[in-house]
Parts: structure tokens; sequence; C-alpha cells
């Protein structure tokens, strides 16, 4: 192993040390000279008639240089869509108009209805107190069912109804699924609602566009996860950019969660007007702006149900899910309940029959996307509520129902029911290593304790699957996405042998800066700190899909092995000229090559000097340098696995749920650096305890956001908590990438919300409250209280 | 955050003249009113400063009262209180977090009079006196309602006087988002009776529970107020919690307060 850390070495994040010094260089700490700054009037109604715009007073305020509004986009497109789902009847989705700014009708509070560019941005916002719209508020489109009654109001005039798709899954087995229910032994059923999120990460999003017009050059500064992605859509599809005339800048983000994974209208905006106004043109959300114009997260109501027979084996499962796609289809948001959520459904259970029905819902919300996990913890989160409820039911314990049904691990490759097929897996190992960790064993004597105290203690658990690695582009393209999902390297070796890479994955927490240097320091056997990762900028990086669904390590870092060893064959070649000796006899080894059988050698530095300084190099068969790019496509998806354990006590007299262990075992493959996973479970762990305990996204009956800053929306802090064991020793290498790796970035937040509930249902059923089987997310003091006096 | 005139009088005789002009608004930690301004929810054209004020700085006691400037931050209540009247400084220690405790003030917090505050539970459960420019004001007439209360316009509270009772104590149940009040309850003994005053639970802000003061005056012990119930009536119901729920928890924390009051 190299001595800074190759594969397998918790290496200190690098990119910490700015982090942590306050020398992060984040969005919005770019500044350009002459900028000016954008504001955004936007909706105070969810919906809304625009009978008119006055400008006039607005428009002769100090230091307004430009108001835009729907009209003086006419001429540029609306915000494309990244998915298209087809139905269940053959039918594609129905997709609405999103244009960049409210054009006729507000459709959510918080929709843009009009950008004023001024000198200063409090210039801005004092214009955009002048500007007078006249709106005829309209009755908000809220409810999912209600949106789809008969004659309900419509959130685009212009669609036959609400209803952007009803996708079966898979449609040919819904009479088989049907059959199975009705000679099931047993059927339990639960209906459950899969909470709204809002991401919010660190930095809020952030837009500067700059134009130069001696070269007709653009350049946008973003919030993004994936600039190349940002540059593809904005460019081509709604501003008609040509690619090698917009550069896509995503420095650092201060987090995504994938919410930075879609293109803006505000990124438009500000691109277009630069150009307009002629200076740059910046716009910083605020904290309370996010709350109404980033995509939120989750928002699905489900009914649920699992037939099993007399001998508690899973004989179907059945679902009927509605999902809320907002007031616009966000980038990727019709793929979300269906292709993310859909094909998880068969779980890690060999259940034989399945059939998922998801209706996506137009309302006059803010647009519904992915958010960490995507699609994979809606489906976890009902089914091992699910599982759990059944064993209840059924009076076996909820650990023994799901290791009877549990595929095993001579099943692999195992194909579901719903589509996927899974590599590789061993599910009764993660669950063995969770009740090991989490020390099940001593379970009833912790409770006693706990009863001394007046505190109800339950025990939950939750076993997850999740597709990863995303994804195989002509798969995903027969699913009806719009883009490929390859990822991109360029490898730069430069003179003296050290090395720039050069990535398409955006790293906006992941510690890509450290975890794919020890990749490449593995390979060569050269020290890390020899390697740096360049991200972000479509201006030096290869054409990259981005970060998101856990897919940077497995598919990125794939592309990195694939361009070094490109690199590695080519320095073998040049090895073996300076050796003398065939390139067959050539081995690498620590950073040196030598002729096998011999003690001839020439160090890595000798082979890049010669590359770069080729005075004694083939050049009559070999060119000059050292430099290889890749783009790597995946065959499959990557499915990490793994049991969590929770651990909780309940306040009888408030209602309010403690955490008081989490304990996670998990099957990542093969791990890079173990440091780094261990970080990305706990935050994944804190976001899904989040969601289950605290986080509310919630609209009034006038489609006003009740939750809408951290006064009301509860964000999960340091002690609402536990310390968290985390495992990840169960390895089962992924088959198809080179690195057999699985990927580690969601699977915190998949497979903790159930764990979590399931623990308070524990808890309280054990305590007599044997009509509680189930409590709606967030699990709120408040709610455990009705539930337990309902 | 619109444009305004910041006035930093040295005295409070200063202050009270600079409160008399128009558009003037008083200024203590701003915890509250900065915030509101940020959101342009708040437009004062003047902002006079009370917190750079001497006099109205400090934490005395002196026969059985312990005296508060009104522009003390929660945090020097909580470190100078302690030896007078610790319930009263384990109160202000538990407010917001570090940064509020040493901006926000206790003259802020009553003059506000947010319903789900922490400060009012303690001056109305200890039947306290707000000090003002112009006259002493009863704790008991001092709140009138949510962020409504007895002052004048452009009328500064200068101290609050505290009684120190036998034994004090208050058990908020935070609100999972703000950490505010869901509901806090303060519960203080003294030799004449027992005063028990809630906040976060009441449409019509701080009150005082008058069956729970009752029961509590006769046995100070948690079994004492078991099974008495506040009606859910005039309880707040939101995103956190129903009226019956707050009302619930009512019981609950004033159990607790009883406790804690040892």
């Amino acid at each position: 192993m190299p001595k800074d850390g190759g594969i397998g070495a918790s290496t200190k994040r690098r990119e910490d040390m700015r982090f942590l010094t306050g020398k992060g260089r984040y969005t919005d700490d770019i500044n350009i000279r002459g900028q000016v700054h954008a504001h955004f009037l936007r909706s105070d109604v969810a919906h809304g008639r625009i009978n008119g715009i006055d400008l006039s007073a607005a428009e002769a305020m100090p230091g307004v240089l430009r108001i835009l509004t729907a009209a003086d986009f006419a001429a540029v497109g609306g915000i494309p869509c990244g998915w298209q789902v087809t139905d269940r009847h053959g039918q594609v989705m129905q997709e609405p108009k999103h244009p960049v700014l409210a054009d006729g009708k507000v459709r959510h509070v918080g929709d843009p209805i009009a950008m004023i560019i001024a000198e200063t941005y409090e210039q801005a916002r004092d214009a955009a107190e002048a500007v007078l719209v006249d709106i005829t508020e309209l009755t908000p489109v809220l409810d999912m069912k209600a949106a789809l009654a008969e004659g309900a109001v419509k959130v685009h005039d212009d669609l036959t109804s609400n209803l952007c798709y009803d996708w079966g899954f898979v449609e040919e087995n819904k009479a088989a699924v049907d059959a199975a229910f009705a000679k099931a032994a047993h059927v339990t059923t639960l209906e459950l609602v899969n909470n709204r999120l809002v991401a919010n990460p660190m930095e809020p999003r952030v837009a500067v566009g700059d134009f130069e017009s001696h070269s007709d050059q653009y350049t946008l500064y973003t919030t993004s996860q994936n600039p190349h992605v940002i540059r593809l859509l904005m460019g081509a599809f709604v501003l008609g950019i040509p690619e090698h005339k917009l550069r896509v800048v995503a420095p650092d983000v201060g987090g995504g969660f994938g919410s930075k994974i879609y293109h803006y209208a505000e990124e438009a905006a500000v691109t277009f007007a630069a150009r307009l106004v002629g200076r740059p043109v910046k716009w910083t959300s605020s904290r309370s702006e996010a709350f109404i114009s980033d995509a939120h997260g989750r928002d699905h109501v489900t009914k649920i149900e699992l037939a099993l027979d007399d001998e508690n084996n899973f004989t179907a499962l059945r679902t009927d899910t509605y999902a809320n796609m907002g007031a616009y289809l966000s980038t990727f948001a019709p793929s979300i309940p269906t292709w993310l959520h859909g094909t998880l459904m068969a779980g890690n259970y060999k259940t034989p029959l399945i059939y998922v029905n998801v209706k996506a819902v137009f309302t006059n919300t803010v647009p519904v996307d992915a958010y960490r996990g995507a699609g994979r913890p809606e489906a976890t989160f009902q089914l091992e509520r699910l599982v759990d409820k059944a064993a209840r039911e059924l009076g076996v314990d909820p650990v023994d129902l799901r290791r009877q049904n549990f595929i095993t691990p001579d099943m692999f490759p195992y194909q579901t029911p719903v589509a996927v097929v899974y590599d590789t897996g061993n599910y009764q190992a993660t669950m063995d290593k969770l009740l090991e960790i989490s020390d099940h064993a001593g379970f009833e004597a912790r409770r006693a304790e706990s009863a001394t105290r007046g505190k109800l203690r339950g025990f939950g658990i939750a076993h997850y699957i999740e597709a990863c690695g995303i994804a195989p582009s002509n798969l995903v393209g027969q699913l009806g996405a719009r883009a490929g999902l390859y990822e991109s390297a360029t490898v730069r070796v430069n003179a003296t042998g050290s090395i720039s890479v050069y990535t398409g994955s955006h790293s906006h927490g992941q510690g890509h800066e450290t975890s794919f240097a020890q990749v490449v320091a593995e390979m060569i056997g050269i020290d890390a700190n020899q390697i740096d990762i360049v991200h972000g900028d479509t201006s030096n990086t290869p054409m990259g899909m981005g970060t998101y669904g856990s897919r940077s390590l497995a598919v990125g870092g794939s592309a990195i092995v694939k361009a070094t060893n490109k690199i590695i064959n080519k320095a073998k070649k040049i090895a073996a000229h300076l050796l003398e000796a065939s390139e067959a006899d050539i081995e690498l080894k620590d950073g040196k090559f030598a002729v096998a059988g011999t003690d001839k050698s020439v160090d890595w530095a000798g082979v890049t000097l010669a590359a770069y300084v080729p005075h004694n190099y083939p050049l009559e068969s070999l060119e000059p340098g050292l430099e290889e790019t890749a783009f790597y496509d995946p065959s499959n998806f990557t499915y990490p696995s793994g049991a969590y354990g929770c651990e909780v006590e309940v306040d009888p007299d408030t209602g309010k749920v403690q955490v008081l262990s989490f304990a996670a075992a998990d099957d990542f493959g093969n791990i890079v650096n173990p440091m780094i996973v261990e970080g990305q479970v706990q935050g994944g762990l804190a976001q899904g305890i989040g969601q289950a305990l605290l986080e509310n996204c919630a609209y009034d009956g006038n489609g006003q956001l009740l939750s809408g800053s951290f006064m009301d929306y509860a964000m999960p802090r340091a002690d609402d908590l536990p310390m968290f064991t985390v495992d990840h020793s169960c390895i089962t290498p992924c088959t198809h990438n080179p690195l057999g790796v699985k990927g580690c970035g969601e699977a915190g937040a998949i497979g903790s919300p159930p764990a979590v509930v399931n623990a308070v249902i524990d808890a309280l059923q054990r305590a007599g409250h044997a009509h509680v089987t189930h409590i709606d997310m967030p699990v709120t003091p408040a709610r455990v209280w009705a539930a337990m006096n309902g | 955050m619109y444009d305004f005139e910041l006035v930093k009088p040295a005295s409070l005789a200063e202050a009270v003249k600079a409160m008399g002009d128009d558009g003037a608004q008083a200024l203590a930690g701003g915890q509250t009113l900065v915030p509101t301004m940020k959101q342009r929810l708040a437009s004062p054209e003047r902002l006079v400063s009370l917190t750079g004020i001497a006099e109205l700085q400090g934490v005395s006691a002196a026969e059985g009262r312990v005296t508060i400037g009104a522009a003390t931050c929660h945090a020097d209540v909580a470190a100078k209180a302690a030896a007078h009247y610790p319930g009263l400084a384990a109160l202000a220690g538990q407010i917001g977090d570090p940064a509020v405790r040493n901006r926000g003030t206790i003259g802020g917090s009553l003059a506000n009079n947010d319903p789900s505050a922490c400060y009012p539970a303690a001056a109305l459960g200890s039947g306290a006196t707000i000090v003002t420019n112009t006259r002493d004001i009863a704790a008991d007439d001092y709140f009138q309602g949510m962020f409504a209360t007895a002052l004048e316009e452009g009328e500064i509270i200068t101290a609050v006087r505290f009684p120190v009772p036998q034994a004090a104590g208050y058990v908020k149940f935070a609100q999972p988002a703000s950490r505010f009040a869901l509901v806090g309850v303060f519960v203080a003994r003294f030799a004449d009776g027992v005063r028990v005053a809630v906040t976060g639970a009441s449409n019509n802000g701080v009150f005082r529970w008058a069956e729970a003061e009752a029961a509590l005056s006769g046995d100070f012990s948690a079994d004492a107020v078991t099974g008495l119930t506040v009606p859910a009536d005039d309880m707040i119901a939101d995103l956190h919690g129903s009226a019956e729920y707050r009302a619930h928890l009512v019981g609950v924390m004033t159990a607790r307060a009883v406790r804690a009051a040892g």
C-alpha cells in the first residue's frame, strides 16, 4: 500500500482543511467585477391568474437596470424535464410547459414572476416591492386524490387533468398478483404517508451569469451537482447557446442532497440577463426563498398490501401510490416514483409477484424531485413498515419473518419480479452483524431498566436494498431518460510524475478529492499526495453526468480506473523501451516498472519524464505525452444493502421519542476509505432520523407553506441523535465494476426511517398500546401522544 | 432590510427623548426585531438602542428581591442571578442558544411578549414588577395577550423586580423546530401561596393556572396536580401540537416544574 494510503486506508479528507478553516470557495464567494444583482419577485399565492404586471414605478426606482417578466423570455425555451415516463396504457406522461418566469398563471407560492436587476441587492428588493402584479386568486390544488377527481380545478389549463401519469409495474403481472391475494392465507395492509421534505443544504442556491460580448462566451457559476448537465439542458434546450460558447462552473457548493441536481429557472435567467444588461448578474437565494424554490423531496401517499401463505411466506405484494410532482416537472421528477421506486419493491425478499401502481399528480406546491435516496427511501419505508406490521399480526418475530423470506446467497444473481437483477448480497450476514453490534440479546434488560424510569423502550429493525451506481445508459434510455448516465475521467500525468485527474463527477461533501486519489495511488503505487482531483468546471473536465444516486465511485471511479489503466498500459510501453525489454515482461509495482525476473527497473517519474521529454522514446510507434480519457457506462446498477436497528425510548407523558442507539450493518461491496464511508452513513442516518422524527414540509389549505423557516421546519440537531454504531465488514463485492464497489451515499437515509418508526411502534405495543399499528412521519411528540390516547 | 437610523443613547433620559421622535422603535437585544426587519416585516425609521445604557444593566439583590436591569442579557442573568434566585437563573440559561442568550435581554423579551417566550412565565409566576421610565407595573396587570402589554407608546422598561420565592422551578417542552416553549410552566412557592404561570400554550399568551395554584398552595407536590386539567378551548393549535395536546402538557409540565423546584 502507498505510504499515504491507497485503497482501504482511512485517509483524512484533504478537502476538510479548507472547509474547516473557512477557506472553502463557495459559489456565493464568487463576485465578478462590475456585477449587478438580481432579485426574483415570487408569487405569494398558490394558484392565480396574472391579469397584468405594471413595472413603471419599479423601473424608475434607484439603481434598477432592467426588470424581466415572462414576455422577455418569449423567444427562449422553457425549463426542460429530463425523463419521460410512459404509463400503463402506453401513453406518455402529460408534460406541462415550465416557463422561466410565470406566464399567465402562478402555480405555487414561490413561483417567480419578475426578475429585478439592480446595482445592489437591496435596490433590487426595494424595486420588487414597487412591481404591481394584478392576480386573480384561483382555488389551489393541494390534495392529490382530490386533484384527480372529475371536474377538479387544473394546475395546468392546457393539460387534460392533474394526472401526470398512471404507471403500472409490471402491468402484465397485475392479474397474477390479484389472484395471489385472492388465495392468500393472510393479508397485511398499511396506509401511510412519506412526508414531504426540504433538502436544506448549507449553502443556499447561487447563480452568477457572465457574458463576454467580444467572444460570445457565456459563463454560469452555479451551485450544481452536475455542471455538464446544466450546460446541456440550459444551453441546448432553454437558451440555445452552443456548448462551446457556454462554460458552467460549480465550485464548492455547500452540499446538495439532490436539490442541486436540477436545472432551475434562476440559472437560465441570470445567464440570459447577463447578455441583456451587459454586466455579470448575480443571484443568491435567501434561506426563506430556498424553502419555496428548491425542489422538495418525497411526498407519497401509499396503500401497500402483502399476501402471505399459511407458512408465512410472502406470495405477493401490491402497492398503490400517489406521488406529488408539485406544480411543474423538475428535471428528474417523473423517474423518482417509478424507476427508482417501483424497481425496489422486492426489497431483500423473494416475493414472487409484485405490482406497483403510481399516479403522479400536479398540485399547486413546489416541484418535488430526488432527495437523498430518491424513490428508494419511499420504497424501503413502506415495505419495511409493512413487513413489521405483518410480523406483529402473525405473532412472529420481525427478524425471523424477514430471515424466512430473504433472498438467499445461493440465489444471486437474482432476477426480481420488478425488472432489476441483483448481482450480489448476503442479507442473513448483515442481519447477523446488526444483531451483534446492536447487542440485541441485551434488549430485554435495557427495556426493563427503562421501565423503572417510566419510559417505554422499543427496538426497531429494517433491512434495505437500493439500486445505485446509476445507470446503464441503454437501459435508462428505454425507460425514458433523456440523457446517458455514464461517467468520465481524464488522467493527465505531468512530466515529473504528479497527476491531475479531471472527473465528471462533482464533489459536494462526498470526499472525492481524497478517495479518488486513493484509487489512482493504489493502481500506480505512488503517494496519493502526488494526485489532485479536479472537478466542477465544464471548461476543463470531460463531459460527465455528475453526482447523485450514490454513483460517483461506482461509475465515476470506474471511469478513473479505465483511464488510469490506459495510462499504465502506455507507461509500460515507455518503460519497456527504456529498459530495452519486452512490454510483456514489464511489471508495475510500488511506483516502479521492472523487468520480470531481473533487477532492472525504472521508476514512475523516469517514465513520465521520458513521455514529455522524448529524447530516448519510441516515437515511431508511440505518441509522446501521458494523458488519457475514458468513459465508463455501467452494465447494471449496484445493490448496496444492509440491516439497521434502532432503539428508542418513548416518554408516555409527552409522547416524545428519544433515539438511544442506532446501529447500521451495511454491505457496500469493497471500501476505498472506511472513514469517509462511515461519515457518509452517519450523515445519512441523521437525515433519515430527521425525516422519521422531525422534518415536516407542510402546506395549509390555501397552499401556504406552514414550515417555511427553521422556526417551524425541524432540522435534526446533534442532541436529537445518538452515537452511531456503523459497520461495513459484510462485503459482497459488486461483480460488474472494476473496483467491486456499490456506493454508500444514500444508504443511511434509506434504511433508517422505517427502523425508527418500527422502534416506536414496538415500544408502544410492548407497553400495551396494541391499537397503535402505525404513526405517520414525522413521529412528533404530539402524534405519538395522540396515537396513544386515540 | 430597509434603511433606518440607529441612535445609541448613553443614558435613559436620552433614550426616552429619542423614543419621542416619529417612527422610533426601542432596540434591546434584537433577537426578534432584527430578523423581523431582515424579512422586511418591520420597518422602523429609527432604532433606539438600549443595550449601551449602563443604568439598564446588571443584577442586584436586596431585601428578598432580585432586580434585573432591562438590558441585561440572558447569559448574565443565568450567571449572576444564580446565587439569589436559582429558579430564575435556570430559566434564563435555557432560553434559545448561546448566541441568543448573549444578545437577548429580559426587557426585550417582556416588551415583545411572545406567547412562547420563557421570561413572561418567570415574571408572571414570580409576581414580578415591571419597572418603566414612568411607573411600576405588576406582572398581573402587564401581560395583556399575545404580543400585547400594558406598555404605552414610547415607554421603556428599565428593570424587572422579582420577589424571591422559597422555591421555584421552570420546565418547558420544546417545540421541535424553534425550541421555543410549546408549553412552559413556571412554579413559585411563596410563604403566602404558590403561583403557576404557563407560557407557550394559550392564544391569550402567558396565563396563571388558578386551579393548580390552589392545589399546590395546600400541598406543594407533583401529586397535588395529578388529575387537574386546563380546558383546551383557548389553547394554541398548530403544526406542532393540537389544543388538546397543549392542554395535556400543561398538567405534565406543571408536575415536572414542581419536582424541579424541589
